[in-house]
């Protein structure tokens, strides 16, 4: 671990600015965590009255009904389902792309690069009516139906993470020594098998973090999800917003789902932590 | 130098070729077909307490239809958030629903995409001519003079509700029957430490269906006879001012329901905060909150002076849901024949009951089942006191752009800044310069 | 498609490998790898990548170009191929700044800039000072980085409802504290609309990004050789110096990305707003994304929505470009 490595302790004027600031930060954090987390336990009465730090009573019924008052274990699946197989692509695919650039000349190279970077910047707005008629064409055409289905939004999500995900492996790549994949090529290993074997192992943390953020841009968006999906692929997303309805606003059910669909998300995302200090390290150094 | 330039050419004019193909749209399928009659897709708006509600209603009578026709109805309950979006892609890309609910408010401006079936004599014969159902209900399912755009499938009227406990504390022995008498005894029940009257102060389509009323009342309405916008003549001003004044000046509504959009002046009002609420057809929802029906009373919404009646005297807007077929449907017979089992009398006995709505057919509507004190009021309303929406095509931008002005007038309101004539007029100018030319 | 023949490239490669164009050569020396011959390699790698971004991004965004020239209403969206062209009228109507429309995509406009420099600037500065604070080992240091990643790992929805219930007027957590428990306002504040939800807004989306940026600056902090620290210590420089003179200048090139990307991403942030004011925003907070949503989805005006859109994308095209220009030209010398 890096560190000021001061020969002196740090003066106290350091120490009292670190005590002040992180502890107000943490409260900054923690407050809404804490208001999810009470506020699904309480009962409905509560939630609707004036706020109150403390439950007047703890019910887990929140957590009972929020299973029928929306699909959310089919929305829960659906979201599982689209989040990681456009992870899954985004990050293979990224590999490849990054893994050309960083290790070959060829034409075009920067107009690549540029185009692909400059895709970040499209409002997604300008595109959604657009996407949604192409979706439909092809699946005119060909019979491959992508609009309403989970694979649609697959395509539409792995793309959406695709340009940040090449950006970061090519910093990384980089920062692979190329003389460990030219023995590997010595050896007798093809280009291919030098990623494989070679580059993608020691870019192990990099891919994680590009995997996180794959998946948190696929996992949260709404305006694509909204207008591509159904009743049977409806993502989380879209889902949560079952809980207010014609009629009232369950927040305390709001919140318990909530705090469902996030526990296994942030529990990955923690787990996967360690990497992901890392990995964004070579990325964003480029 | 030279391949970069053939290559970015070869780019371009694939994505010229796809997007050439991507500009089909929904043209490709004219006006219908019968290539599956075995199935029907559905999309029902979320009438109920929430979607699984929905499907719980509407399940059991799909099998019925099922039953008597052999097709398939693959149900979807479309929340109110996504349904305008979910048919405006469908409308574009000609790939949606057989069938589909739309509100009343929206049928000109669908039927103004030319994607939904219109129903003309020959149509309507095939669900039992025009006559079953109540003209007033069918004349809002598109602009005048033209075939519906939709069929009547639940009617519905704004009422005033009111906590009969409340009144009585406040010494208040029947409900307004004014808005002069409303604002008297909101003083009374402010006094006992309550709120008087809720509303949707964020809700642009709440806020379009008061002003439209409040409009009414005063003898103006927002389009011209040829359907162009006039949101700025003085009699509309008078009308927005008046019912933001109901907060700003008046003090029935509490500020903070200006931020309300998302029903919360109903559940105060079934939590026993706030003595009377204006909706449509509440009586399910009260009951689903726990208000037992004999808690609170209803009646007809307050107008200017005199008894409900038509012209300066309507004291609702004549709310609906219908069902139509889209036009691109692969199931036309079937979708036909769906549409006359909804409407039929067992049917819409059913659903009407279950969503407390009132039945547009008028042989449903003469049953029993709809004779409670509130749907009495509900009926007189339909039936003497309740105007149809501007049915014009730009019926959607108007509650958009009127109901947002709304919206930040009442947001000025709470804040405690003036609603004066002038900061009304120009809201609506503001909303007036952003209607389509058309 | 950029996939040339395997001969031209074959040519093309080899004439790389012998003469690099002056741009490749900035880079790292790689004319060492001789051995990679295999030219058609790389576009291949490449192909799976490019072949997506042009199904849904470039072919959507140049259809979204061709619409921005038409008068695509309720009345021709139905077949919108058929739709009249109306030439320059979409932009000419959005960029009058005399009327409304144009006059209300000007002002969201100015909202957007604001609200995103202030959110990018905070996001930054409160990302770096947490790093930079916990970048020596103490007790619990571990736990709070865990902490701190919790708003960046919950899904956006969630989260920004979560505030929205803490927003509310009436039963809302923030004026329950500011109001109830520390008297410092008269009466209960809206945030949800009128002018406070401007801060509403920036809060969440401070809330939510800036672990963002306390990742990217963490990560980069270890890449500062550890000898610069001794070196400045020696000359006697104190904790604050050394975060002056070596730390911040160290992060530069971490973040040139950093910020570029935040930019983008707040810019573009269609999640938050919608989620938290919903289809029509207060004035105060109208965020470009929404208001070009309301404008085409809304009132169904495809056309000036698209023609929006367009403009939107030149800016962050302008903005972009000169960004980079202008901090790699700063950054090179440094390099030496």
């Amino acid at each position: 671990m890096a560190s000021l490595n001061s020969p002196m302790a740090p003066p106290r004027s350091f120490l009292w600015a670190r005590r002040i600031f992180l502890t107000l930060l943490t409260g900054f954090v923690l407050v809404p965590v804490y208001v999810m987390v009470s506020s699904s336990l309480k009962p409905l009465a509560d939630v609707t009255g004036t706020f109150r730090w403390l439950p007047s009573g703890l019910t887990i019924r929140p957590y009972i009904d929020i299973w029928s008052t929306v699909p959310l274990a089919r929305y829960f699946v659906n979201s599982l389902i689209v989040s990681a197989a456009a992870t899954v692509c985004s990050v293979v695919i990224a590999v490849f792309a990054a893994y050309a650039v960083s290790r070959y000349d060829f034409r075009g190279k920067r107009v690549f690069t540029v185009t692909v970077l400059s895709t970040q910047m499209l409002p997604g707005i300008l595109f959604l009516l657009p996407l949604f008629l192409l979706y439909v064409n092809i699946g005119n055409a060909t019979g491959i139906a992508l609009f309403g289905s989970r694979g649609g939004l697959i395509l539409t999500y792995l793309t959406f993470s695709l340009p940040f995900s090449i950006w970061m492996l090519i910093g990384y790549f980089d920062s692979v020594p190329r003389d460990l994949d030219e023995a590997a090529l010595v050896d007798g290993c093809g280009p291919l098998g030098a990623l494989l074997r070679i580059v993608v192992p020691a870019a192990v943390p990099g891919i994680v973090a590009v995997a996180v953020y794959a998946f948190m841009t696929a996992w949260g968006e709404v305006l694509f999800a909204s207008v591509m999906t159904d009743d049977t692929t409806r993502t989380l997303a879209v889902g949560l917003q079952g809980y207010s309805t014609l009629y009232d606003v369950y927040w305390n059910q709001i919140m318990a789902a909530s705090l469902v669909v996030s526990v296994p998300v942030v529990a990955g995302f923690l787990l996967l932590q360690r990497y992901l200090v890392a990995g964004l390290t070579a990325g964003a150094v480029k | 130098m030279r391949r970069i330039r053939a290559g970015a050419t070869g780019a371009v004019a694939l994505s010229l070729a796809l997007a050439a193909t991507a500009c089909g749209g929904g043209s490709a399928t004219g006006g219908g077909s019968n290539d599956s009659p075995k199935t029907l897709t559905y999309w029902a708006s979320n009438q109920g307490a929430s979607i699984a509600v929905d499907q719980r209603v509407l399940g059991p009578e799909l099998d019925k239809f099922q039953k008597q026709t052999g097709i398939k109805v693959k149900l979807e309950v479309v929340p109110w958030s996504d349904l305008l979006n979910r048919i405006l892609t469908a409308t574009t890309s000609g790939q949606g629903p057989d069938v589909l609910n739309i509100g009343n408010t929206w049928s000109a401006s669908l039927q103004a995409t030319g994607a939904l079936l219109p129903w003309d004599a020959e149509n309507l014969a095939k669900i039992g001519g025009k006559d079953r159902f109540a003209a007033a209900a069918l004349d809002s399912t598109g602009v005048r003079g033209k075939d519906p755009a939709a069929i009547p499938l639940y009617s519905m009227a704004y009422a005033l509700y009111y906590n009969k406990k409340i009144f009585a504390d406040a010494g208040i022995s029947q409900p307004p029957a004014t808005w002069g008498e409303l604002v008297a005894d909101g003083k009374k029940i402010d006094a006992r430490g309550k709120a008087a009257l809720g509303a949707e102060g964020a809700n642009p389509s709440e806020n379009i269906h008061h002003v439209f009323v409040f409009a009414q009342q005063r003898g103006a309405a927002f389009f011209t006879p040829d359907g162009k916008p006039d949101f700025t003549a003085p009699q509309v001003v008078d009308a927005v001012k008046s019912y933001v004044d109901l907060m700003a000046t008046d003090k029935a509504i509490p500020t903070g329901d200006a931020e309300y959009a998302q029903n919360q002046s109903v559940s105060d009002f079934a939590k026993g905060r706030q003595a009377m609420l204006l909706w449509q057809s509440a009586a399910s929802n009260l009951t689903s909150q726990g208000m037992s029906a004999d808690s609170y009373g209803i009646a007809p919404v307050p107008v200017i002076s005199g008894t409900p009646g038509s012209g300066t005297q309507v004291d609702s807007a004549f709310m609906g849901i219908n069902l139509a077929v889209f036009k691109n449907t692969h199931n036309l017979d079937g979708a036909t024949r769906f549409v006359r089992f909804m409407t039929s009398d067992a049917e819409q006995k059913i659903l009407n009951k279950a969503y407390s709505s009132i039945p547009p057919v008028t042989s449903a509507q003469a049953d029993a089942a709809f004779a409670t004190p509130a749907d009495t009021v509900l009926k007189s309303t339909l039936s003497a006191s309740a105007a149809a929406m501007p049915q014009v095509p730009s019926e959607s931008q108007f509650e958009t752009t009127v109901g947002t002005a709304v919206k930040n007038l009442f947001a000025d309101a709470a804040a405690g800044r003036a609603v004066t004539t002038g900061s009304v007029k120009a809201e609506l100018e503001k909303a007036q310069q952003q209607m389509p030319a058309a | 498609m950029t996939t040339p023949t395997p001969t031209t490239t074959a040519t093309a490669s080899a004439e790389t490998l012998r003469e690099p164009p002056p741009g490749a050569a900035a880079r790292e020396p790689r004319r060492g790898t001789g051995r990679i011959r295999r030219a058609a390699l790389p576009y291949l790698l490449l192909l799976p990548a490019l072949v997506l971004e042009l199904l849904v991004h470039l072919v959507p965004m140049a259809v979204g170009i061709v619409m921005s020239f038409r008068e695509l209403t309720q009345f021709s969206i139905r077949d919108w191929g058929t739709a009249p062209w109306s030439g320059l009228g979409n932009y000419k109507v959005s960029v009058n700044f005399d009327a409304p429309v144009g006059k209300a995509l000007l002002h969201s406009f100015l909202v957007t800039v604001g609200f995103t420099l202030l959110s990018v600037a905070l996001c930054w500065l409160i990302g770096t000072a947490a790093a930079v604070f916990m970048q020596d080992a103490f007790r619990g240091r571990g736990l709070l980085r865990t902490l701190f990643l919790v708003p960046y790992a919950l899904p956006v929805y969630a989260a920004v409802i979560t505030w929205v219930f803490m927003f509310q007027h009436d039963n809302g957590l923030v004026n329950h504290v500011l109001h109830d428990q520390l008297h410092l306002t008269d009466q209960r504040s809206f945030w949800l609309i009128g002018d406070n939800s401007f801060y509403a807004l920036l809060t969440v989306s401070v809330w939510k990004g800036w672990p963002f940026a306390f990742l990217i600056v963490t990560a980069g902090l270890q890449n500062i050789p550890r000898e610069l620290y001794e070196a400045a210590a020696l000359d006697g420089a104190g904790v604050w110096q050394q975060v002056r003179r070596i730390t911040l200048p160290s992060l530069r090139p971490v973040n040139q990305v950093l910020v570029l990307v935040l930019f983008l991403w707040t810019f573009n942030d269609f999640n938050t707003p919608y989620v938290l004011f919903g289809k029509s925003a207060p004035a105060a907070a109208d965020l470009i994304s929404v208001h070009i949503y309301q404008a085409s989805f809304v009132t169904w005006n495809f056309g000036t929505g698209s023609a929006m859109s367009v403009l939107l994308l030149l800016f962050l095209l302008v903005v972009t470009g000169g960004y980079l220009l202008i901090t790699s030209r700063g950054r090179r010398p440094a390099r030496g």
